[in-house]
């Protein structure tokens, strides 16, 4: 492998390890502050993917905004549903059994893959990259790289910086932090647990549709996207050590990095190299790289 | 105090057997007066309801929650697909020796990694296991690509050269499947009240406790799961001699969601509970999917699904075996 | 045969910087009650989960009737006769009083090949469920669910399924919880009882019971020992004085 094609998988990997981060983080949270296990997490990726498709020219036509404007309609939509989904449905899960979890979850992904289906539809559909994105940017002679996909890596910079930030720096993300490892001081301290949990489980929305969103323009919007990324979260998230943000950092670039140069160096195993280095992560630490918090 | 608990064992049990025994008796009655349609239907039925006391023997008896338990019944279905050539129908015994010993290898890596973790890992990990398996089938070589396998010639059950049963021939799969059934019922209430099956419901009731007694835990989950997968490729093996075509959907998460759904909707912790859960999932998925009831919007079949099952865990989290009796469980299959 | 049954020298246990046991040694013998009192996390209950292998050892060894089991898992010292029982009511609830002890007394027959005989049939874990049930007392209650029992006799069924597995060495982790002072005086008749044929060792709260059955006494104060000896030794010692401020001590 020459260095250009090296420097691209290793771009190709940040990007794709960043955006997994995005999705994972959410799910990490999810669960390492409410003790939900949440299946339909996916389905918010899948979310965000269809609304840069289908929001896009809604934008344009009825806000004259462009691809900023879409962006941030779409990330406020979520953190809004993300709201009223938790006080919802989310909200009457905590104290269930894992098992009833998983399929109250399951039944959920049935329920958003249908309305998908019957609002949009089950083709594939292309999501244009905005125009001053398209370009390329020159690695050597011959080699370039999209500039879409380093925006991608940007954003999703920015994003986990920010994250970080919350959560270490701010009342906010003390709190957090606290609710996870002990619910009931929290309360007896007068900080609102319920309203903590539903700002936390928006956030965890948000960032997956965020992700999505990002992605849509490299990765086409397409049925069965949700259930893809989901699982690939889980990998990450197992890897990682569930409820720990650092893990899943750590674990969504391992990911991003054993698929993408996995895939060039040995293609007739490629999508199962993730799953081997789960298996050799079991064999070695099976709580994960990182514990909680 | 020998004769007090023996008796009452049977006191408890005879009740719950007689149901199950008086289904097992329907089962082989209705070819004579039910339509090929509803035959081949309950034919599925009872190929799901191995399929979801298989998963029952994990969940319900060992508390382990698999969602990737699917990747055996693929196996098991693949391995018909795989053994038989495009010539000739492939002996029953070796077609079912092969799903057999495929998914009990398998499950031993599976099992072996994923044990050593627990709770929602357990869960996740399972998944991700089951989706390599559905890698393997659907994007390499190895078996037919996500086209699957078309299925040129059921296996027979023969001795030497000689054909005891073609199972193409008239009701020949249909008390196949049913004998499989039964037998499978038998095995499995029978290893429950055992000192094994004991030693799980133990186990699943307080782990730690167990371990404290002197039980090594970690191999008994091992064999639970592995166990399980086998039982689960023997209905796999069923399905493709059904269904005469073999896919990688068969592995799929949604097989894996829908076999616990099943155990679920009957009632966890009783083998009935997965017989019925198995008959109550595929009359929801007959009905749900009924063009004559929902028209053009059945092919959203699965919206309804999934409503249901909110609907049915959040206010049913027993079963429908919940609805039959509140005396407390004890060994009673 | 030797009636030195468990013997743990400078056992450690350190989480992290906090160090929960510190240097403990302790001996058990048949026929001996050894007690261990100490103020709220001092490390008593960390001891007995180190001594049954619950959680590992940092430093220190275990000799276990004459084999080293430092290095040994929870099942394979519980096989080997250490039984212990639980702060925490670890008791089966849905299944009855008999079944809980039989579950138990299994583990010294798993017999895992033996998959059709019923164990309703199986006369070696019943017989071993039956007596331990007799010994503590609860055959009047035998076939009851035992999420149905009072408190105090689930307490004696904790200590029940402890005994099924008949061990040599037993480890009691505050039995008397929670108990009314009928129930003490059942729960303590039953501890003198058990001393015959057993090394116990007895983690307590209560001074009065614990003064009238033990043998011996260890007192633990943040994680480390500071006094062993007989009870009225111990009572006497200053240090133990100066530990409880007098508190829970009436000369």
């Amino acid at each position: 492998m020459d260095f250009p094609t090296f420097l691209i998988q290793c771009l190709n990997a940040v990007q794709y390890g960043l955006l997994l981060f995005l999705v994972a983080s959410g799910l990490t949270l999810i669960f390492g502050i409410m003790g939900v296990i949440n299946l339909a997490h996916g389905s918010f990726y899948m979310l965000g993917a269809y609304l840069a498709y289908g929001l896009a020219p809604l934008v344009e036509r009825y806000l004259g905004g462009g691809f900023f404007t879409t962006l941030a309609l779409g990330t406020v939509l979520a953190i809004a549903f993300g709201y009223l989904l938790e006080w919802v449905f989310f909200s009457y899960l905590y104290e269930r059994e894992h098992l009833q979890q998983v399929l109250m979850t399951y039944g959920l992904i049935l329920v958003f893959e249908e309305l998908r289906s019957i609002l949009v539809g089950d083709e594939v559909h292309g999501v244009a990259t905005p125009d001053w994105l398209s370009g390329s940017f020159p690695l050597s002679e011959v080699m370039t790289y999209p500039v879409y996909r380093l925006f991608i890596s940007v954003v999703c910079a920015i994003v986990a910086i920010a994250l970080w930030a919350v959560m270490t720096k701010t009342r906010l993300g003390m709190r957090i932090r606290a609710g996870a490892t002990n619910r009931e001081m929290v309360q007896a301290l007068g900080i609102p647990i319920r309203f903590l949990y539903r700002v936390v489980f928006a956030i965890g929305v948000g960032l997956a549709v965020l992700a999505g969103l990002v992605a849509a323009p490299v990765s086409s919007v397409y049925p069965g996207m949700g259930s893809q990324v989901l699982i690939i979260c889980f990998v990450v998230v197992v890897i990682g050590g569930i409820g720990s943000i650092r893990g899943a950092f750590v674990a969504a670039l391992l990911v991003g990095l054993v698929d993408t140069f996995g895939k060039v160096l040995f293609p007739s195993l490629a999508g199962m190299l993730i799953y081997l280095l789960m298996a050799a992560m079991l064999l070695w630490k099976p709580e994960g790289l990182f514990k909680a918090g | 105090m020998t004769t007090m608990a023996a008796d009452d064992a049977m006191r408890t049990r005879l009740p719950k057997l007689l149901p199950v025994l008086i289904a097992f008796a329907l089962l082989a009655a209705f070819p004579a007066f039910g339509s090929t349609f509803y035959v081949d239907l309950v034919g599925k039925i009872m190929i799901y309801a191995i399929f979801a006391m298989s998963l029952e023997l994990l969940v319900g008896q060992t508390g382990l929650v698999s969602f990737g338990h699917a990747a055996f019944f693929g196996i098991g279905a693949y391995a018909v697909a795989m053994v038989t050539a495009k010539v000739d129908a492939a002996s029953l015994w070796l077609v079912v020796v092969v799903a057999v010993l495929a998914s009990a290898a398998y499950a031993l890596v599976v099992g072996a990694l994923s044990l050593r973790t627990k709770g929602v890992y357990f869960i996740m990990i399972t998944l991700a296991f089951a989706q390599m398996a559905f890698f393997v089938f659907h994007d390499t070589s190895f078996g037919g690509g996500s086209d699957g396998i078309y299925l040129y010639y059921k296996p027979a059950l023969t001795l030497g050269s000689l054909v005891l049963v073609d199972f193409d021939k008239g009701r020949a799969m249909y008390f196949g499947t049913l004998a499989c059934l039964v037998a499978t019922f038998a095995f499995l209430a029978v290893l429950l009240r055992s000192r094994y099956g004991r030693a799980l419901a133990g186990i699943k009731a307080n782990e730690q406790r167990m371990r404290a007694a002197g039980f090594a835990t970690y191999p008994y989950k091992l064999g639970a799961f592995v166990l399980g997968a086998m039982i689960a490729s023997l209905a796999g093996v069923l399905f493709a001699m059904k269904d005469g075509v073999v896919n990688p959907e068969l592995l799929v998460w949604n097989q894996s969601g829908a076999v616990l759904l099943m155990i679920i909707l009957g009632g966890l912790g009783h083998l009935r509970g997965a017989m019925l859960g198995a008959l109550m999932f595929t009359v929801l998925q007959e009905v749900y999917q009924s063009e004559a009831l929902f028209g053009s919007f059945s092919k959203h079949w699965q919206l309804m699904l999934g409503l249901t099952i909110i609907a049915f865990v959040a206010t049913m989290p027993r079963g429908l075996i919940g609805l039959f009796g509140k005396r407390a469980k004890k060994e009673a299959p | 045969m030797s009636d030195i049954l468990l013997v743990a020298t400078g056992v450690s246990r350190h989480f992290g910087g906090l160090k929960a046991v510190d240097d403990v040694s302790v001996t058990l013998t048949r026929g001996e009650l050894h007690a261990v009192i100490g103020t709220n996390g001092a490390g008593k209950s960390t001891l007995v989960n180190v001594l049954s292998g619950e959680i590992p050892i940092t430093t220190g060894a275990i000799t276990l009737l004459g084999h080293d089991a430092t290095r040994w898992t929870q099942p394979r010292r519980s096989r080997a006769g250490l039984g212990r029982s639980y702060q925490r009511n670890t008791i089966f609830p849905q299944f009855t009083v008999f079944e809980n002890c039989r579950l138990t007394a299994q583990a010294r027959w798993p017999k895992v090949w033996d998959w059709w005989t019923p164990t309703s049939r199986c006369a070696d874990s019943r017989e071993a469920a039956l007596r331990a049930i007799e010994r503590a007392g609860l055959m009047p209650v035998v076939q009851r669910l035992a999420g149905t029992l009072s408190h105090g006799q689930k307490r004696q069924l904790e200590i029940a399924m402890c005994l099924a597995t008949d061990p040599q060495v037993l480890l009691l982790d505050e039995p008397l919880a929670g108990m009314g002072a009928e129930e003490t005086e059942r729960m303590l008749a039953l501890l003198g009882d058990l001393k015959d044929g057993h090394a116990v060792l007895l983690i307590e709260h209560d001074m009065d019971a614990v003064f009238r059955v033990a043998d011996r006494i260890t007192v633990m104060v943040n994680g480390r020992v500071i006094a062993s000896d007989t009870p009225a030794a111990v009572r006497a010692s200053p240090a133990v004085q100066l530990a409880y401020l007098g508190d829970e001590f009436v000369a």
